[in-house]
């Protein structure tokens, strides 16, 4: 917590920047503090375009959002993030409070950064909606020694080690060129591009040319990329009305969707229309989802062993390729807490934190 | 004294010409400080030394995978599609600015037309780019050329149309022909001109070089710039930035020394 004193120097830091005109700089150096733990009463949570996130655009457009907060006396501001990327690198640097986010990038970008963060909500894992795609080829293990077009460090990488490993290859056996998610549907359509691995909706657009074959997908490796609701750690401790509103929120509309009702059947619609395709597109990137819609669904998923296993294969993963931040020495640098209290690696630098804390109160009716 | 009066010693002149730096450098101190205070672990402002480690690592440490120095393999793939570029880009506006500044028929066929692909956004072209010429070197050479060729084209027609009409027609009184007036006397004075053109190109080429880079590539400046920023690595970021930065400025001085020493009339005439 800042004191008035520091706020004061605070103040007339940011003034001698400025009045030199280094407004630019000072915005970098002195603007941005880290979400600070303290009782508040505004939150704000990032979230960009992907099935499994759909939700929060919805419950934001549909009253939902509101209603929760109104509920804990709280203001909830949800903002939506063109580019994913942008939007981990503002929750780190502290802007945001909440984040929707794969465990793999959790873990790499706002946790190796020293910024300690919960999963407040584990709303679904791939199942299918990642996968390995080659032109004109049927199996695997013709992907040997093919450039792979495919967004470095991110699960798509993980995806293509996972798959090298079942076939007993490395990395090294292809060559991997990093290529912006916005570009892989027109880089797929160039010639020299023979390989990629991305995330629907680009798979299935991929996969209309009757040339590409998905070889491999996240269907193989079950509940290895998940999809979170993260949020600072500090924060939700000091203010659990935040996470209740959360999961009250994404259990509302997940509840609301899943449904086969009109209702349900107009979500999905508006929601595949936000995400730029129409209901069936939706409805296709929901099964290969594995959606916890109902809260108990993911206590389980989240009390049982595999996540540890899971985090560990990532955590492995990325410090293989130096992403546990630069000080790391082993995997084990970034301690991960499990439900229960367990915890991989470092006990003392526990960053990332998996609990079943509040969407169990949701499953006991406890909310 | 009027302070349009007032000229700074040579002492004074460098201590205002460092003070702007040294301010930037300690705003980045303080706020890095501050924020490393708060937690240790912190990647948006790393503190000098880790800056420093960044800097060994990318520059003097063999890549652990690939045996490369990054940062000079780097430097090196992305030199080759800037210098590719700003080349073909020169070559292009040297004849085409000075056929359009030169002479009214080409004038009334290419400068509407010029005019206007100069108004088109290169990055709006990107996908058509990567779609028709591939993800390869070739597109982001053509991005680049795209980029700065209109306005270097543009520059020059209106720098030789500014030419002294009666340069034109003493020439044709001694009874030079078309093609000879081009040579002798539009080719010296629009040379260091284009230099100047170049220069001022620069900033830009380097714009879409870093943008063609961050769509696709496996080397590079940008490239590196927009694969660490996949986990805020900004110890890495902050010193690329830095090092473009310091090419760009070499490059701009290093054009205008060879302007004053190839053309040192052209100074003195101004």
């Amino acid at each position: 917590m800042r004191t008035p004193v520091s706020s004061k120097l605070h103040r007339l830091k940011s003034a001698l920047a400025g009045a030199f005109g280094l407004a630019a700089v000072a915005g970098l150096a002195l603007g941005t503090g880290p979400a600070e733990a303290a009782p508040k009463k505004e939150f704000k949570v990032a979230w960009s375009i992907y099935v499994g996130w759909m939700p929060w655009g919805y419950a934001n457009d549909t009253g939902i959002v509101k209603k929760w907060a109104d509920k804990y006396g709280i203001k909830i501001d949800v903002v939506q993030f063109n580019d994913y990327v942008e939007s981990i690198n503002q929750y780190t640097a502290g802007a945001f409070d909440a984040l929707t986010v794969t465990n793999m990038d959790a873990l790499s970008v706002p946790a190796a950064g020293g910024v300690d963060t919960t999963a407040v909500i584990v709303g679904d894992f791939s199942n299918g909606n990642d996968a390995v795609i080659l032109k004109g080829k049927k199996d695997l293990a013709s992907i040997k020694g093919q450039k792979v077009n495919l967004v470095e460090f991110s699960v798509s990488h993980y995806l293509l080690a996972r798959a090298l490993e079942s076939i007993k290859l490395k990395e090294r056996d292809v060559k991997v060129v990093n290529t912006s998610d916005a570009d892989m549907v027109a880089a797929y359509k160039t010639k020299a591009v023979t390989a990629v691995v991305t995330w629907n909706p680009l798979v299935s657009e991929i996969l209309t040319d009757k040339n590409a074959h998905a070889v491999f997908d996240s269907s193989k490796i079950p509940g290895e990329i998940m999809d979170l609701l993260v949020a600072n750690t500090a924060v939700v401790k000091d203010n659990p009305d935040f996470a209740k509103a959360l999961v009250g929120i994404w259990y509302d509309t997940t509840t609301l969707f899943t449904a086969d009702t009109p209702e349900g059947k107009a979500a999905r619609e508006a929601m595949g229309k936000a995400s730029g395709t129409d209901l069936a597109g939706f409805d296709s990137q929901l099964a290969a989802t594995k959606l916890f819609a109902k809260a108990p669904d993911a206590v389980a998923f989240v009390r049982s062993p595999d996540v540890g296993t899971t985090m560990d294969r990532v955590r492995k993963f990325l410090f293989e390729k130096e992403l546990l931040g630069s000080g790391a020495k082993s995997a084990d640098a970034v301690g991960i807490e499990l439900p229960g209290g367990k915890v991989l690696g470092d006990a003392k630098n526990v960053k990332l934190r998996f609990t079943d804390t509040w969407m169990a109160m949701v499953a006991d009716g406890k909310l | 004294m009027r302070l349009i009066n007032v000229r700074p010693d040579r002492g004074t002149a460098l201590f205002l010409a460092v003070l702007p730096f040294a301010l930037v450098v300690l705003a980045y101190i303080l706020g890095s400080a501050e924020r490393l205070a708060e937690n240790p672990d912190d990647k948006l402002l790393p503190s000098l030394p880790s800056l420093g480690n960044a800097i060994v690592k990318m520059a003097f440490t063999a890549d652990a995978r690939t045996g490369d120095y990054l940062l000079w393999t780097d430097t090196l793939a992305s030199m080759e599609r800037l210098l590719s570029a700003l080349a073909i880009a020169t070559l292009i506006a040297l004849v085409i600015g000075v056929l359009v500044g030169m002479l009214p028929v080409v004038r009334a066929l290419l400068a509407p037309f010029v005019g206007m692909v100069s108004m088109v956004p290169p990055l709006a072209l990107l996908p058509i780019l990567f779609i028709v010429m591939g993800l390869g070197e070739e597109s982001k050479i053509a991005l680049i050329t795209i980029g700065i060729t209109p306005y270097l084209v543009r520059d020059l027609a209106m720098r030789v149309e500014e030419l002294p009409r009666e340069q034109m027609i003493k020439a044709q009184t001694l009874g030079a022909s078309t093609w000879q007036m081009g040579l002798r006397v539009v080719l010296p004075q629009i040379l260091p001109r284009l230099m100047d053109g170049l220069r001022l190109s620069l900033g830009p080429a380097f714009l879409f070089l870093i943008a063609a880079e961050a769509i696709a590539s496996d080397s590079g400046l940008g490239y590196r710039i927009f694969l660490v920023r996949r986990y805020l690595a900004m110890d890495v970021i902050l010193p690329y930035v830095a090092w473009i930065t310091l090419i760009a400025v070499a490059m701009d001085f290093g054009l205008a020394r060879a302007r004053r020493a190839l053309f040192p009339w052209f100074g003195a005439a101004k």
